[in-house]
């Protein structure tokens, strides 16, 4: 093995000298946003009344519930103790259903909405440019506010249901896909619909030859995506009383129904996993193994 | 001119359809089957909806009452008015701000170290990170307000449950997202740490990390983002923030104070948007977003 060749002393100590000058530069930088970080942490702490002493305090609570809602299941006679766990099973499943539905439903609406809105509010389609961000302005704010708060308003004015979980789904829903349906049109290959206004095609012709074509596929991924985010959504949405399981579980939960805490915890764990995976195989064989997002 | 001129091509193609046809058939043959399952797909789509309205009695009646009533809420919440309250919203805010903020970096930084358990080129048994997947999963579909609901049991009503609520949901995110991006990470840095004589550890400290920091740091940002969103309702289940006045006030139907924390909450995402995307960019350059 060969040594290596030493550098010229005054040359090496002139080199270490510029290292050590660019890695303590780096390393102040670092040194400066950790710095920020916690001095925003303390802050957040203070606002956010963090009291670890409270926490250290209660941790044993944490552990305590955890140890109550699980399932009074044994090993002597694990049948009978499931079925009395899931004793309302069939209320349950109904109530699961009608939340499914609701997110269905939402996601439907709010998927059509947002697919006519995102044409009008997409920079290579709409030349007016007053309508284009009269658009997105209105997609922001739909976008912005979340459901559960569109919810909580929609309670009072159509009384108790899931008919306001629906409705408060289908906003929400409008404002996030008409964001990334426009998103998606924005970035198309313009050659056909030149080709198409080109032969004299009106503009609903063009979006439906030229456009729609190219946008589909990503839309119905996207679709997907946003049902699966929705169900979860709906789960919760009963909190404020616009139906489905969510008024069930913040019943348990405040009754302390410890069992049916976990039971409905469960279920509602096990339906997000499964539409999640059935969304996934569905969006992978949509927009295609080479295209993976 | 030129309108005419098409409208006269269009005219002439109209005339010759037969010609057309003959000379093209590949491009008039009707695709049966494909037209056929797209019908089938639209059916189940409409069907059920159907369902859903029958189900869930969505009826137009409702709807057109409701709205009604809605139009009434929109006159009455104008104009926009804190009518006093100013400083306690401003605080509630501050609070929401500083719940999004301390649970998303307690969030991450928990998920930090697990996102490498998490990973298959870092952990090579695949029980452990199967095992360390489906925690995550656990930890993620479980709903923010789900997780508020359950710390406020600990720790009390207020802002340090909604932190702690946060903390747990996104831990689960986060840990999927770093242990995805670690996976995705370029091997070459690593592979050259290892072949010259480091540990894992020094495979992990010099091979990956400055690969992944700027993403992750990216992610961490946009969760925030997304979080301040999450704390404007986290209040609703008592834990804090914002979604406390916004629930009351809403219940009583104090719409003009209701209108002004509606656009409190939107300056202030728009606000906390503008500035993370700034980050971003800085952090991994103009070409993501």
């Amino acid at each position: 093995m060969r040594s290596l060749t030493k550098l010229p002393p005054e040359r090496e100590a002139a080199l270490s000298g510029l290292y050590a000058a660019a890695t303590g530069a780096a390393r102040r930088r670092t040194l400066a946003g950790f710095a920020l970080v916690a001095v925003l942490a303390v802050l957040a702490g203070l606002v956010a009344e963090v009291r670890p002493l409270i926490f250290a305090e209660n941790i044993g609570k944490f552990t305590a519930y955890i140890r109550q809602i699980l399932p009074p299941v044994g090993l002597d006679h694990p049948v009978a103790d499931l079925r009395e766990w899931y004793w309302g099973l069939s209320g349950w499943l109904a109530l699961l259903g009608e939340t499914l539905l609701m997110a269905y439903l939402g996601t439907l609406l709010g998927g059509l909405a947002g697919f006519v809105l995102s044409f009008a509010g997409s920079a290579n389609l709409m030349r007016s440019r007053v309508l284009r961000l009269l658009t997105t302005r209105f997609l922001e704010i739909c976008r912005t506010v979340p459901d559960i708060v569109f919810a909580l308003i929609f309670v009072i004015a159509f009384g108790l249901g899931p008919m306001v979980g629906v409705l408060a789904i289908a906003i929400h829903t409008t404002g996030a896909l008409g964001k990334l349906f426009s998103e998606v049109v924005e970035n198309i290959d313009m050659r056909p619909v030149e080709g198409l206004s080109a032969a004299g095609a009106t503009w609903v012709e063009t979006v439906r030859f030229a456009v729609l074509p190219q946008v589909l596929s990503n839309f119905a991924s996207y679709g997907l995506l946003r049902f699966e985010i929705n169900v979860r959504g709906a789960a919760v949405l009963g909190f404020v009383g616009a139906g489905g399981i969510g008024q069930e579980f913040l019943g348990a939960i405040r009754n302390f129904y410890y069992a049916d805490v976990s039971a409905i915890l469960v279920l509602i764990i096990l339906t997000v996993f499964c539409i999640d995976l059935a969304t996934e195989q569905v969006r992978h064989r949509l927009i295609g193994p080479e295209n993976p997002r | 001119m030129s309108a005419a001129r098409t409208g006269n091509l269009r005219a002439e193609a109209r005339d010759n359809l037969a010609r057309l046809r003959g000379r093209y058939p590949a491009q008039f043959r009707v695709d049966w089957a494909a037209r056929a399952r797209f019908g089938l797909g639209l059916g189940v789509l409409i069907g059920l909806a159907a369902l859903a309205c029958w189900r869930l009695d969505v009826s137009a009646a409702r709807i057109l009452n409701g709205l009604g009533r809605l139009g009434s809420f929109a006159v009455l919440m104008l104009p926009p008015s804190p009518e006093g309250h100013l400083w306690t919203f401003l605080h509630a805010l501050g609070e929401t701000l500083g719940i999004a903020f301390l649970g998303t970096l307690t969030a991450a930084i928990l998920a930090f170290p697990v996102a490498f358990l998490a990973a298959r080129n870092v952990v090579s048994n695949p029980f452990a990170h199967f095992a360390v997947r489906r925690g995550l999963d656990v930890m993620r579909s479980v709903d923010v307000l789900i997780w508020a609901l359950i710390w406020i049991n600990v720790v009390g009503l207020g802002p340090f449950a909604g932190a702690l609520a946060i903390a747990c949901s996104d831990f689960g995110a986060l840990g999927k997202l770093f242990s995805e991006a670690v996976e995705t990470c370029d091997r070459r840095p690593s592979e050259g740490v290892v072949a010259s004589g480091g540990s894992s550890l020094h495979r992990i400290r010099f091979g990956l990390i400055p690969g992944v920091l700027p993403v992750l740091a990216s992610q961490v940002l946009y969760f925030f983002e997304s979080n301040t969103r999450s704390a404007t309702i986290i209040g609703i289940v008592g834990a804090g923030g914002i979604g406390q006045y916004l629930t009351e006030l809403i219940r009583v139907l104090e719409l003009q104070q209701v209108a002004f924390l509606v656009l409190m909450i939107l300056v202030t995402v728009a606000a906390i948007d503008w500035v993370s995307t700034r980050l971003r960019r800085a952090l991994i350059g103009p070409a993501a977003r």
